[in-house]
């Protein structure tokens, strides 16, 4: 055996020799992930169609043409669709195509201000927790199991009720609400990060705790982070959506996808399109993000470094 | 046993504790409670009015005590607007939501559990990229959008189900269908990585070197371990599905606890609402607990205390 492999680390050919960085393997791992790709292509979409609103079309997303009130969108066809509504127009004759994309941008505002918050705080409670252990790990851990056990929905919604509601309160409260899951990924990472030999070397050095916690540890747990924001970030669209379908989320007449199914709640035996074209907005909006995050757990996975 | 027992019951009450003191101080979030109840405009001396109804002009800590040691009592205060004790209002309602929750984690354990299994036994089969599927779309479906298109589908169009109400058991379907469905990936999650992981376990290529039906193997021996976690993450998902409920009850108006918290949201009922959000944190802590302890009675290496 070991001749055999002598002889043939004396014959490798240019290929061999020129093995694949690994950056050029992590992105093949990448781009041969099928939900990774299709939900960042989707999720890109979204962003770019939500950041390019008042280019994709003319209309006011605030502008009411009573007259031109509840057009069916084009696939629907009768006498009033019309290409220059492709979606249609909601009760009060607001283009629904407009308000679709407007909404986007509330969407991924809340949902990205929200994880920001709620990975602060999550990440410096589970990052201590993980690294300190001992008092430290048994305070965050109560505090987990507190937060754990409020129920998110309605503690959010009486928060926003006595507060008054506002796209600023949403985003507060849903930040300071759902940072569980960063907090108790983050500890178990740092937990495996902890006891490898390079912290115990870092430590002998006599490297300063924050600079251990900057330059050892948050290299080494960075993965699980982008993994669960991606994950937190659609959990946060979701929540923000239920809100304020609910009436205490994004108040009227700010374009918010959860809201525009509320509008059309009265009208949906008739107009049934008229949540449809939200609600499938916001699947595919949070499917994609969920298929983003997923994937990027599976390429970042240690068990599957090549 | 005995040692964790006793353990994990005193960090419960502590847990418990810490939830009524934030759900108290949660009304104090807007600076004065009085202002958030009557509202934007209104007159000084309703304010100082309903600031001695509620007794706001109290010390923090003394209405806190009386507040907790009144709820210890079974004694929540009395609502402001449905005028009679809130407690028994709770208790008229709770039964509702806890039907309705236990139909739904049953739709979802009917659902999660065969699939995960069979995802399980045959690895990146068809049937396992079907639950994956199920468990992708089920996550990012909204749950309210889904209760919409049930009503509009199974309600509307094929006038199979009542749309709204509580009364019948045809009531509860799709409530329980929309609450459930929202769980099952987890619990599908679950199930599948507990069976495959059982599979590939020593005992069960005994059993089935000794000549045992696959069947036995898999029911008689591999499941039995593998749904162990399953029995504990399902409590702690009933306690989620009862929080969550109340989006479902609104949508379809059921009378349970989601449905009394909407309405005391909407008319700024603070007693009520303090009420229901304790009495959710404390189920919920009630069956973590529960799970806990069971996951330990099961499975000894679990009980480090």
């Amino acid at each position: 055996m070991a001749e055999l492999s002598v002889k043939r680390a004396g014959t490798m050919s240019a290929e061999e020799i020129l093995a694949p960085s690994p950056g050029a393997l992590l992105r093949r791992r990448i781009f041969r992930h099928w939900g990774l790709m299709i939900g960042g292509m989707i999720l890109a979409a979204i962003v770019l169609m939500a950041v390019l609103a008042p280019f994709v079309t003319t209309f006011d997303p605030y502008d009411q043409q009573l007259a031109r009130k509840l057009i069916p969108p084009v696939w629907h066809g009768g006498a009033k669709a019309t290409w220059v509504h492709p979606l249609g127009t909601d009760h009060l004759g607001r283009d629904y195509l407009t308000r679709l994309l407007y909404g986007a941008q509330i969407s991924l505002l809340i949902g990205f201000s929200a994880m920001l918050i709620s990975g602060v705080i999550g990440t410096v409670m589970g990052v201590l927790a993980g690294y300190f252990g001992g008092r430290v790990d048994m305070v965050v851990n109560f505090i987990i199991t507190t937060r754990l056990s409020m129920p998110v929905v309605l503690v959010a919604l009486a928060v926003v009720s006595i507060i008054g509601s506002s796209l600023t309160v949403v985003i507060w409260v849903l930040g300071l609400l759902i940072w569980d899951r960063f907090a108790v990924v983050m500890r178990s990472a740092t937990q495996q990060v902890r006891v490898r030999e390079f912290i115990t070397a870092a430590q002998a050095l006599g490297c300063s705790t924050p600079r251990i916690l900057l330059a050892e540890v948050a290299p080494n747990v960075v993965n699980h982070l982008i993994v669960v924001a991606t994950l937190e970030m659609a959990h946060a669209i979701l929540l923000e959506a239920a809100l304020s379908f609910l009436g205490l989320g994004v108040q009227p007449p700010t374009p918010s996808w959860g809201l525009m199914i509320s509008e059309a709640k009265g009208l949906m035996f008739f107009d049934p399109w008229l949540i449809s074209i939200p609600g499938v907005a916001l699947f595919l909006l949070v499917l994609a993000i969920n298929m983003l995050g997923d994937g990027l757990r599976d390429i970042t996975a240690p068990e599957n470094r090549g | 046993m005995l040692a964790f027992t006793l353990k994990r019951l005193g960090v419960a009450l502590l847990v418990a504790l810490t939830v009524s003191l934030i759900t108290f101080s949660m009304i104090y979030v807007s600076g004065d409670p009085a202002i958030a109840i009557a509202g934007e405009g209104a007159r000084a001396q309703d304010i100082e009015a309903i600031r001695k109804f509620y007794g706001f002009d109290r010390p923090i800590i003394e209405q806190y005590f009386n507040w907790l040691i009144g709820a210890l009592q079974g004694d929540f205060g009395r609502s402001y607007t449905l005028r009679q004790p809130v407690a028994g209002v709770i208790f008229a309602r709770l039964p509702v939501t806890m039907l309705l929750g236990a139909l739904a984690i049953a739709f979802a354990l009917v659902l999660a559990i065969p699939l995960g299994v069979l995802a399980a036994v045959r690895p990146n089969s068809l049937v396992d990229r079907f639950a994956l599927t199920v468990a992708v779309v089920g996550q990012a479906m909204p749950s309210f959008w889904f209760a919409l298109t049930l009503v509009l589908w199974l309600g509307v169009h094929w006038r199979l189900l009542p749309i709204t109400g509580s009364d019948r058991w045809q009531n509860f379907v799709m409530p329980a269908i929309a609450l459930g469905y929202y769980v099952t990936p987890a619990i599908m999650r679950l199930t599948r990585a507990g069976v495959l992981e059982v599979l590939s376990s020593d005992y069960i290529r005994t059993a089935r070197a000794k000549g045992l039906r696959p069947m036995a193997v898999l029911f008689k021996h591999a499941l039995r371990n593998a749904i162990i976690p399953v029995v504990s993450l399902s409590a702690v998902q009933f306690g989620f599905m009862l929080g969550g409920s109340i989006v479902i009850e609104t949508i379809f108006q059921i009378n349970g606890l989601g449905y009394l918290a909407w309405e005391s949201i909407q008319r700024k009922d603070l007693p009520t609402m303090q009420a229901i959000v304790l009495t959710l944190s404390v189920i919920y802590v009630l069956l973590t607990l529960l799970g806990d302890l069971l996951n330990a009675f099961l499975d000894p290496r679990l009980r480090v205390a």
